[in-house]
C-alpha cells in the first residue's frame, strides 16, 4: 500500500522538477526563449514567403526553350533588357499611372465621405454608412466588375439615364476611362476606412483651439485636419495603389484596345507563351515599385497610426 | 455629440474641394498611346527530327489497365461520353484541364512524366510536342473510324510526320468573319473590313498571338509581292509586314477579346459590328435573336484542329487506344461537336449531329465539300525552320513578343 501511494507521488515530483529546471534555464537565457518561440513562424516565413520570392528572382535570369517550353538554366539579362523596350515601358507606365490616378481619386472621394461619417453623422447614421461602405465587399469581385460593364457599355444604364435627362448618350465602355471608374469604385472602401479612423482620432479641442486662434474653416482644414489625416490617407493609398498595380481582371473585362497591365502581360507570358522567366522578370517590377512606395509611406507616418 | 460649428464648416470646405478636384481630373484624363518596338529572344532550334519517330507501335490493343489520365480542353471530357467509356472498358478517367496550348506543352514535358496518357492538343502545340519527344506514334490501323475521317484530317501535316501518325484527329473549326447583318446587308467578301477605317471602334479580334497569321493570310492574297505561301512560316520581312498591318489595325479595334462571351456581349450591345470569331459565337448570337452571320471571305480563313496525342511515357496505353477508338465514333463525335460548337473529323457524325440539335450539321459545315476545308489554313506552331528547308522563319515566341507590341 505504502509503495503504491508513494510511487506516483515520486514520479510527479520528478516531472515537476524537470519542468522547473527547463523553465529556469529558459528564464536565465532570454535569447533561447526568444529563439524557440520565434523559430516556427520565422521558418514558415522564410520558406514559404521569401524562398518563393527568391526562386522567382532567380528564374528571371533564365530563359525558356522557345520550342519545347522547358527552362534553360543559363544566366542571362535578356529578360530585363526586353523589359526596357518601349512596349513594356509603356505598359508599366500605364499600370503605375492608373494606380496613381485611382489612388488620388479614392483619396479625394474618401475624405469628405469619411469626414461626414466620423464627425457629422449621428451614431445611427454612421452605422448605416459603414454598412453601405463595406457591403459591396460581400459581393464577388467579378460580379461587381460585370455590373459596371452593363452600366458603361454602349446603350447601357449610364447612357440610357443620360439620354433620358437630355444630356446625350455616352459610349465609354471598354476604354481606360471605364477602367478608371471601375477601379476607383472597387477599391474605395479600402481608402474610406483608414481615413475615417484618422479623422475620428482628432480631438475636438484641436479644432476649437484653431477657431479660438482666429483660423477660418479653410485654414483649419489645411493646417489642422489634413496633416492629421494624411497618415491614414497614405495607409489607405497603400491598398488602392498596390491592388490596382497587381490587377489584371478589370483590364481584361472592362479595358479596351489599349488596356494591357503588367498583370495581363505576366498572364499571357505564363499562359499563352509559357515564358516563365520573362513573366518572373515582369513580376519583379511591381515588387520594386511597392518597396519604394512603402518606404515613402513610412516616411509620411503611415505605419504609426494604422 | 461631436458636432461643432467648426467641424461642419470644415466639412463643407472639404466636400467642395473634392468636387472641384474631381471635375478637374475628369476633364484631363487621358489614355496612354501604344508604342512600337519589338525585340525578342528565342534561340534557334537544332535539328528537326522527331525523337520518338521510330518508337514501336502495338499491333493490337491489349488488356486495359483500369485507368486513363487525360490533359484536355474544357468540354472535351464530358460525362455524356466519359461514363459509357468507363462502363465499357473499365478504365477510370481522370482529367486535367489546360487553359492554353503552352500549358498543355508544359504539362506534357518529359513524355507526360509517366503520369498522363493523352493530350487533346491543338495544331499550334502539336509540332512542339512531336519534336520535343513528348508524344509517340500510334498504329492508326487500330482506330477503325479513321477511314471515315475527312481526307484532309487523316494525315494532316500538323500531326503526321513522314507517314507516322502522332495521334488521331478529333474536331476542328474555322476562325470566321462575324458581322452584323444591320451594317452588312450582304456578307463582306474580304477580311479588309477588319482593316477599314470606316468601322473604327466597331471591330473586335481575338487576343491571341496566332492572330498574326490572319493578317499574313490576308497579305498573302492582297500583296502577292511579299511571297507569303504559308501564314505560319513567315520570314522576317513577311512577319514585319503582318505585324505592321495589325499595328495599323490597332486604333480601329474596340477590344481584343479574351473570352467568347466577351465577343458575344460586344455584338449584343452593338458596340462592335464586325470581328474575327468562332462559329460558336455566331450560333449563340443567332440563337438569342441577334441579327448576325458569319462568312469565310475570299482570302480563306485560319482554323484550329485538335488531335488526341499519346504521351511517350503513357502508363495506360491500352486504355488510351480504347479512348481514341471511342471518341472517334460517330456518336461521340456528334456529341462533342454540338457541345463545343465545332466540326467532327468523322464524316458519319453529320446525321447524328442533326438528331441532337436540328440543323447543326449544316451550321458547323460538317458536310461541306472538301473544297471548303481547303480554304482553311489550320493552326500550326510557327517554327524557325520553314518548310523550304531554310531556318529563317520567325518562331512562336517572337510572335508572342510582337503581339504584346501590337496590343500595347
Amino acid at each position: 500500500m505504502a509503495l503504491t501511494s508513494i510511487r506516483p507521488g515520486r514520479a510527479a515530483d520528478g516531472q515537476a522538477e524537470g519542468t522547473a529546471r527547463v523553465s529556469a534555464a529558459l528564464w536565465r537565457r532570454a535569447w533561447l526563449r526568444a529563439t524557440l518561440t520565434l523559430s516556427p513562424p520565422l521558418a514558415w516565413f522564410l520558406v514559404i514567403y521569401l524562398a518563393s520570392l527568391v526562386l522567382m528572382l532567380i528564374t528571371a535570369f533564365w530563359t525558356v526553350n522557345p520550342f519545347t517550353n522547358t527552362l534553360e538554366h543559363t544566366w542571362t539579362l535578356a529578360n530585363f533588357r526586353q523589359l526596357l523596350t518601349a512596349t513594356y515601358l509603356s505598359i508599366i507606365g500605364r499600370t503605375v499611372g492608373m494606380a496613381a490616378i485611382v489612388t488620388v481619386t479614392d483619396a479625394i472621394l474618401a475624405l469628405p465621405f469619411a469626414y461626414y461619417m466620423a464627425r457629422i453623422a449621428s451614431r445611427r447614421g454612421r452605422q448605416l454608412l459603414f454598412t453601405a461602405v463595406l457591403l459591396p465587399l460581400w459581393a464577388s469581385y467579378i460580379a461587381r466588375v460585370y455590373a459596371w460593364i452593363v452600366i458603361l457599355q454602349k446603350g447601357g444604364t449610364l447612357s440610357w439615364a443620360l439620354t433620358k435627362l437630355g444630356a446625350g448618350s455616352v459610349n465609354i465602355g471598354y476604354t481606360n476611362t471605364a477602367m478608371w471608374i471601375v477601379f476607383s469604385y472597387i477599391w474605395l472602401p479600402f481608402m474610406i476606412v483608414p481615413v475615417y479612423g484618422a479623422l475620428e482620432r482628432i480631438p475636438d479641442s484641436f479644432l476649437e483651439a484653431s477657431g479660438d486662434l482666429g483660423a477660418r474653416a479653410w485654414r483649419t482644414v489645411r493646417s489642422v485636419v489634413l496633416p492629421l489625416v494624411l497618415p491614414g490617407m497614405v495607409a489607405g493609398s497603400i491598398f488602392t495603389f498596390s491592388l490596382t498595380l497587381g490587377d489584371f481582371i478589370t483590364p481584361l473585362l472592362v479595358g479596351g484596345a489599349n488596356s494591357n497591365f503588367i498583370g495581363n502581360v505576366i498572364y499571357s507570358n505564363l499562359g499563352t507563351a509559357g515564358n516563365l522567366p520573362f513573366a518572373a522578370a515582369l513580376a519583379i517590377v511591381p515588387i520594386v515599385i511597392m518597396v519604394f512606395y512603402l518606404l515613402g509611406a513610412r516616411s509620411l507616418g503611415a505605419f504609426e497610426s494604422v | 455629440m461631436r458636432r461643432s460649428g467648426m467641424w461642419t464648416r470644415a466639412g463643407a470646405i472639404l466636400a467642395a474641394a473634392s468636387a472641384l478636384a474631381l471635375a478637374a481630373g475628369c476633364s484631363s484624363s487621358s489614355s496612354g498611346t501604344p508604342s512600337a518596338g519589338s525585340s525578342g529572344g528565342g534561340g534557334a532550334t537544332s535539328g528537326l527530327t522527331a525523337p520518338e519517330a521510330n518508337a514501336p507501335v502495338p499491333s493490337s490493343v491489349g488488356k486495359t489497365e483500369g485507368k486513363l489520365n487525360l490533359i484536355a480542353w474544357e468540354g472535351y471530357a464530358q460525362p455524356e461520353w466519359v461514363k459509357p467509356y468507363e462502363a465499357a472498358t473499365g478504365c477510370q478517367v481522370s482529367v486535367k484541364y489546360a487553359g492554353s496550348s503552352s500549358e498543355m506543352v508544359s504539362l506534357m514535358a518529359n513524355g507526360g512524366g509517366g503520369q498522363y496518357d493523352l493530350v487533346s492538343a491543338s495544331g499550334d502545340a502539336d509540332l512542339r510536342l512531336i519534336y520535343g519527344g513528348d508524344v509517340r506514334p500510334i498504329n492508326i490501323g487500330l482506330i477503325p473510324s479513321w477511314k471515315n475521317f475527312h481526307p484532309f484530317l487523316q494525315s494532316p501535316p500538323f500531326n503526321t510526320i513522314g507517314g507516322k501518325h502522332f495521334g488521331v484527329s478529333y474536331e476542328f473549326g474555322p476562325n470566321v468573319l462575324l458581322y452584323s447583318k444591320t451594317t452588312f446587308p450582304t456578307a463582306p467578301s474580304s477580311w479588309s473590313v477588319l482593316y477599314d477605317k470606316k468601322y473604327a471602334g466597331q471591330i473586335t479580334v481575338p487576343d491571341n498571338p496566332i492572330q498574326i497569321a490572319d493578317a499574313a493570310l490576308y497579305l498573302s492574297k492582297t500583296k502577292p509581292s511579299l511571297g507569303i505561301t504559308d501564314p505560319y512560316e513567315l520570314t522576317q520581312s513577311q512577319f514585319n509586314a503582318a505585324v505592321s498591318l495589325m499595328k495599323a489595325e490597332h486604333p480601329l479595334v474596340k477590344k481584343y477579346w479574351d473570352l467568347a462571351s466577351q465577343e458575344i456581349s460586344l455584338f449584343q450591345s452593338k458596340t462592335t459590328v464586325v470581328g474575327a470569331a468562332w462559329p460558336y459565337q455566331t450560333n449563340t448570337l443567332d440563337a438569342a435573336g441577334d441579327k448576325v452571320a458569319d462568312t469565310i471571305p475570299s482570302q480563306g480563313a485560319t482554323g484550329w484542329a485538335d488531335t488526341w496525342m499519346l504521351a511517350t511515357k503513357a502508363p495506360h496505353p491500352n486504355c488510351a487506344y480504347k479512348w481514341m477508338q471511342w471518341v472517334t465514333t460517330p456518336k461521340v463525335q456528334a456529341q462533342e461537336a454540338d457541345y463545343f460548337g465545332e466540326t467532327p473529323a468523322n464524316q458519319l457524325a453529320c446525321p447524328l449531329m442533326n438528331k441532337i440539335q436540328k440543323g447543326s450539321c449544316d451550321a458547323y459545315h460538317a458536310n461541306a465539300p472538301e473544297s471548303y476545308f481547303k480554304t482553311i489554313s489550320f493552326w500550326k506552331t510557327p517554327l524557325a525552320q520553314c518548310g523550304n528547308g531554310k531556318s529563317d522563319c520567325i518562331p512562336f515566341q517572337q510572335w508572342v513578343t510582337a503581339w504584346t507590341g501590337i496590343t500595347g
